[in-house]
């Protein structure tokens, strides 16, 4: 083993090979010529960053420019994007959004002159916090450059100001595909403690009073997972990291194993000596491709330096990962079910009499952790419990990252301490509501998270908080909905999603979740009737109590949550048959205003029943007797002519 | 695993002892408890699909619902199996399988003796199967075809032959006899059996002696195949072959 042509001169053996890799990442981060970086994770791609990057590089290669290019992860701004951040000797670091091509070969003109390109800017930075330096890492930067203030700094751009970034430390700072960055920015250097200084024992203290608690969702204390799991009797135990992520529109996992995979592994193989494991898989869901390769070449250098296989940085630890790959469903992220996977079975829950920490994949001690849990571990075990329990709050420590979306002007990825109010993500974090609208609910947790109203805006975010009202932490989404939101209708769309993604297995959860459906979908229809709101909650109740795994057991939220809170709009929908949100086209009455009207012709043409009557200069005008309420005018029309009452 | 470990518990209120991890259903039967159930057979490994055999669970000051059919005893534990939330979970769960099994008289039962009289929600054309993997287990675990297993999830979710086809299918009949909804039919015409919801067709085994039709040829040939019985094994029909 281990020969695979490159001999064994590669391996890091001890701390001075690893202080030499630093060095070599430093030079790469920081090097002594201009480097441009584009944010390449999906997200970047979806946003175009790979057209940006193709022609940056070859406008280098036409005007033959000695200037490095390089991929990164993402900074998390994701509505920005793409961003494309210049490193120049003797310059702050300077991040420029909303790129495009022809931009990108503009800048590189202004580069070459010596400019700043200001109005591109998104921000600059000075300084780098890195968590296992004392100090933060300033640049140098050359006098002469004091029209730099016009680009504000990264600290004071609001929708990083807010922040800390301990799981996402290292995402848009490094080249993903690189160890030496990521050991430059001390990577591997907790490993190299841990198996050198530190006891099993220890470890767990460290990770227990941390008060670290899960990522996936449930916030089941680690350092307690993993006692029981190095207790639990066995002849060989695993660590699994779950990297599932099937809440349609978060992304925070794909963005850790895109932007920087060493944090994972890292975490993994400190979790594993903890544990007394030495295999490990990460299940990644099949749509994460991206994750898939970065996390693919980053085991593979590990490998290739010592840092996995045999005999550990020469310390005697064996630790060896596989990647499996998930087909998708939702409830493949379950653990029961995710183990069911791996073992190549259907992904379906199974009872958890038996706990999964001491008879989990092919009946042995198993534990599973998510992928921001283990990237959090290096920080902890590095920094040290009581660094890290000075962080959160009471009962969740820590930050937690959220994908924050919807109806708000910054959207994104956002890393945040624990007990930050609702109002500080949206209003400081987020910069408020677009178009002037009125905040009404922010759905937190994933699909079976439940909708928080504006009177609860001053909520601290944590573990309990959020359970306490009626939703949860789940894996972190964040949906924020204005006015024009309706209630019923958002529970009726998440309860659509569950009802598919159940597993099927539970009466409760299977035909719970459908039947709950069934009535929003009629309430949404005009056809609710008296009861149904008790017939849907003691459906919510029997799904709850009477299921088997947390699917089932959440699946209620949405429907509970937004009965809690806007119980009135039920009402309205089931006696007055309104909508007062005006999104329920069975509910509504179209009419086309003469006065904004165009008359474009464009709604009669549209219209599937020709219910539109008018022509060219004449006002067009709708008969209410012919009207199926489809909404299809007041979709098409230019001027938003067509009221709804 | 080697020797027997006794676990001492109570069930509503009265002491039972049974064998530790065995499952809190069939000991509660035993002792002669009513819980309702659908889905557990003890010819096959317990699921814990169906959610009816539920009861409450005390266990080190803390109680929930669960389902008892795959719950394994510990000692010390305290079972109730007809508190107010169990009876309220039976009827709801009864009232959402009646909409699926309108037909079936075990569900009827079950639901009218809970005071289910009807259900409000919209009767389903699944042909009466709630979905229990009776069927499922029994060929995979007993007859040893795996010839049916679940097709799809959430409410799309259904049991079949894969790919609709059922190729791997014996004809034996063991889920007909376990299915709680009758809903798996079993025809004979001639000598040909048919399992109506596989859609499987297979030609009986013709007995030499008497001359009737009595197992499918199939099945006959995949049993000496598979325990390597001397082709003309199957020549008689057990009749015959017992008379012999
Ligand atoms: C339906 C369902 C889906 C889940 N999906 C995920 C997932 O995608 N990723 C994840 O880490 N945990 C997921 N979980 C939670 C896991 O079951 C498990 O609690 C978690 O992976 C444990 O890791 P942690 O302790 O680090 O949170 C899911 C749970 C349920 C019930
Ligand atoms: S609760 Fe739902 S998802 Fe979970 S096992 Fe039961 S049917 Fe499957
Ligand atoms: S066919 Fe019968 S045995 Fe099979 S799952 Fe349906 S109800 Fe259960
Ligand atoms: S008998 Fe226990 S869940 Fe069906």
């Amino acid at each position: 083993m281990g020969d695979d042509g490159k001999g064994d001169g590669m391996k890091v053996r001890g701390l001075e090979d690893l202080k030499k890799l630093r060095e070599e990442g430093l030079t790469r981060i920081y090097p002594d010529q201009v480097k441009i970086t584009v944010g390449m994770a999906t997200c970047g791609i979806s946003a175009g960053a790979n057209r940006v990057y193709e022609a940056i590089r070859e406008g280098i290669e036409k005007e033959k420019l000695s200037i490095i290019l390089a991929k990164s992860g993402c900074l998390g701004f994701c509505q920005r994007e793409p961003l494309v951040d210049v490193w120049r000797p003797g310059f702050p670091r300077i991040i420029y959004e909303e790129m495009t091509p022809e931009k990108g070969v503009e800048l590189l003109g202004e580069i070459f002159n010596g400019g700043l390109k200001k109005e591109w800017a998104l921000c600059r930075m000075e300084e780098e916090v890195l968590f296992f330096e004392d100090e933060p890492l300033r640049y140098k930067i050359e006098s002469g450059l004091e029209d730099r203030d016009a680009i504000p700094l990264y600290q004071d751009v609001g929708f990083y100001r807010k922040q800390l970034k301990i799981a996402l430390r290292n995402c848009g700072y490094i080249d993903p595909e690189s160890i030496e960055d990521y050991i430059a920015r001390g990577g591997y250097f907790t490993l190299y403690k841990v198996l050198n200084e530190m006891k099993p024992e220890e470890i767990i203290e460290e990770a227990k009073r941390s008060g670290l608690r899960g990522r996936g969702g449930a916030g089941f204390p680690t350092g307690r997972k993993w006692e029981s799991c190095r207790r639990a009797e066995g002849d060989k135990r695993y660590v699994v990291c779950n990297a599932d992520e099937g809440d349609p529109g978060a992304y925070m996992d794909r963005s850790v194993l895109e932007g920087d995979p060493h944090s994972v592994l890292e975490g993994m193989l400190i979790g594993a000596y903890a544990i007394g494991a030495h295999e490990g898989y990460i299940y990644v869901r099949n749509e994460y491709p991206l994750a898939v390769k970065n996390m693919g070449t980053a085991i593979k250098k590990a490998e290739e330096m010592g840092l996995l296989g045999e005999d550990i940085l020469g310390s005697g630890f064996d630790f060896t990962i596989k990647i499996n790959r998930g087909g998708g469903a939702f409830v493949a992220g379950e653990s029961t079910a995710l183990m069911a996977s791996i073992e190549g079975y259907v992904a379906e829950p199974r009872a958890k009499h038996i706990h999964t920490v001491e008879s989990g994949l092919w009946d042995r001690p198993t534990n599973l952790n998510n992928v921001e849990t283990w990237a959090n571990v290096p920080v902890i075990v590095e920094k040290g419990a009581d660094w890290y329990n000075k962080i959160g709050t009471e009962g969740s420590k820590g930050t937690k990252i959220f994908s924050l979306v919807g109806k708000i002007n910054n959207t994104g990825l956002i890393e945040v301490p624990m007990g930050m109010t609702l109002r500080e993500v949206i209003y400081d974090i987020g910069e408020g509501i677009p178009e002037g609208k009125q905040f009404k609910a922010v759905q937190t947790g994933g699909p079976s998270g439940g909708c928080i109203p504006d009177k609860l805006l001053d909520l601290p975010v944590d573990f309990d908080e959020l359970t306490k009202v009626g939703s949860m932490m789940g894996s972190g989404g964040m949906i924020v909905m204005d006015e024009s939101t309706c209630m019923v209708d958002v529970a009726k769309y998440f309860t659509d999603f569950l009802k598919d993604e159940s597993c099927g297995k539970c009466t409760s959860c299977r035909d719970g979740t459908l039947r709950m459906y069934e009535i929003l979908d009629n309430i949404t229809k005009g056809k609710g009737k008296e009861g149904d709101i008790e017939l849907l909650e003691e459906l919510a109740w029997v799904t709850a109590e009477a299921s088997l795994c947390a699917l089932g057991q959440t699946a209620p939220n949405p429907v509970l949550s937004t009965i809690r809170y806007f119980r009135d709009e039920y009402e309205a929908h089931i006696r007055d048959k309104k909508c007062p949100a005006k999104v329920c086209n069975e509910l509504l009455t179209f009419t086309i205003d003469p006065e904004a009207c165009i008359a474009c012709l464009k709604c009669k043409k549209l219209c599937p029943v020709e219910a539109i009557t008018g022509e060219k200069k004449v006002p067009h005008e709708i008969d209410q007797s012919i009207c199926i309420k489809c909404g299809t005018c007041r979709e098409v029309c230019p001027v938003d002519a067509v009221r709804v009452e | 695993m080697a020797d027997k470990e006794m676990v001492r518990f109570a069930i509503d209120g009265q002491e039972v002892e049974a064998e530790k991890g065995t499952m809190l259903l069939p000991v509660a039967l035993e002792y002669g408890f009513e819980i309702p159930h659908l889905c557990y057979h003890e010819a096959v490994s317990p699921y814990g699909a169906c959610r009816l055999c539920l009861v409450e669970v005390t266990k080190r000051g803390r109680t929930r619902l669960t389902t008892s059919c795959n719950y394994p005893v510990d000692e010390g534990i305290d079972v109730t199996t007809d508190s107010e939330d169990i009876q309220r979970a039976r009827r709801m769960i009864l009232e959402l399988l009646l909409a699926r099994a309108p037909h079936s008289e075990r569900i009827k039962k079950l639901a009218y003796e809970a005071g289910i009289k009807e259900t409000r929600f919209s009767l389903m054309d699944v042909g009466d199967c709630i979905l229990c993997g009776l069927c499922e287990r029994v060929c995979r675990e007993v007859v040893g075809a795996d010839a049916i297993s679940f097709i799809s999830r959430g409410d799309k979710r259904d049991v079949g032959p894969p790919f609709a086809d059922p190729i791997a299918c014996i004809a034996c009949g063991a889920c007909v006899y376990i299915c709680p909804t009758d809903c798996i039919k079993m025809e004979e015409r001639g000598d040909e059996r048919t399992i109506v919801k596989w859609n499987r067709t297979l030609k009986m085994q013709e007995c030499k002696s008497c001359g009737k039709p009595f197992a499918p040829l199939f099945q006959l040939n995949w049993i000496i195949d598979k325990v390597n019985l001397p082709k003309d094994f199957y020549d008689l029909c057990p009749v015959c072959r017992a008379g012999r």
